[in-house]
């Protein structure tokens, strides 16, 4: 397995560079892991990532974009102003979960 | 064994602007071909491509405002349709009366329960994350059926030479 560095923190990634431990996380890296792929957090930014965490705890499985809308209450819309261009994604690299598995 | 990286950063493909283009063409209105063009449509707009919908023949009830939430799905003709109990649906039962509602309402189900949303929800979804959706004019002439009959979100009634236009330079899938 690998490991990369983000602020002076040995992390493990899998081969696209998404987090594979869950609890290696916090929110301080969630805000740098943001920053290397051009997102500044804010507090709506945050309440994304906070239910995306809460729901791969629940469920196991990152949320989709249609996922988030629903249970979230995040519409879709939104959630390409906060992450551009690949919501899905983005959203849960920042969260630190593997990229959503699901179709929709 | 762990392997070091100096910094591993998902390749979002933020860095080169692309101009990657979909074109899904919908001719269908049954229920179960009806769901390929919008997951794939889905699919590319959540991975930035630009994404047009064309809704062609039967395809049209789907953006059909009293059509669009009652496509069904008939097992007549379908080998690939199974049994609950398990086996394939004998041809003879598939055209007996009742069995379009039986077997709408089981993969209306089915879909509902792996997360994927009825036709006019997905199209609300495929709209709101920057998909565009256009009918076609001779579909519409053919069905005396004009803008007021269609979603509010369809950009608008085109021609196959506006269509032309539309696809220049796209991949496109005929459904």
């Amino acid at each position: 397995m690998a490991t990369t560095s983000v602020m002076g923190r040995e992390i493990h990634v899998d081969a696209e560079g998404f987090l594979t431990e869950y609890d290696e996380w916090d929110e301080a890296l969630g805000a740098e892991l943001a920053a290397q792929i051009g997102i500044e957090m804010t507090e709506e930014h945050w309440t994304l990532v906070r239910f995306l965490r809460a729901d791969y705890a629940e469920t196991g499985q990152s949320a989709t974009t249609r996922r988030v809308a629903t249970v979230g209450g995040v519409p879709v819309k939104r959630q390409f102003e906060l992450f551009p261009k690949k919501p899905g994604k983005k959203m849960a690299y920042v969260a630190g979960l593997p990229k959503p598995a699901g179709c929709v | 064994m762990t392997d070091t990286q100096p910094r591993s950063v998902p390749d979002f493909g933020d860095a080169e602007e692309t101009d990657r283009k979909l074109v899904v063409i919908c001719s269908k209105g049954n229920l179960d071909m009806a769901y390929p063009g919008l997951v794939l449509a889905n699919a590319a707009l959540g991975e930035g491509i630009s994404v047009d919908l064309f809704f062609t023949f039967w395809g049209f009830d789907m953006i059909t405002k009293n059509r669009q939430r009652k496509l069904a799905f008939s097992p007549v003709g379908n080998t690939a349709m199974h049994l609950p109990v398990g086996g394939r649906m004998p041809q003879w039962l598939s055209p007996f009366p009742g069995m379009t509602a039986i077997a709408t309402r089981m993969l209306r189900k089915q879909i509902n329960d792996v997360g994927v949303p009825p036709v006019d929800e997905f199209l609300d979804q495929i709209v709101a994350s920057g998909g565009r959706l256009w009918a076609c004019r001779m579909s519409a002439d053919m069905q005396g059926l004009t803008m007021k009959d269609l979603r509010d979100d369809v950009e608008d009634i085109i021609t196959a030479a506006d269509f032309m236009d539309l696809s220049e330079g796209a991949q496109t899938l005929f459904i």
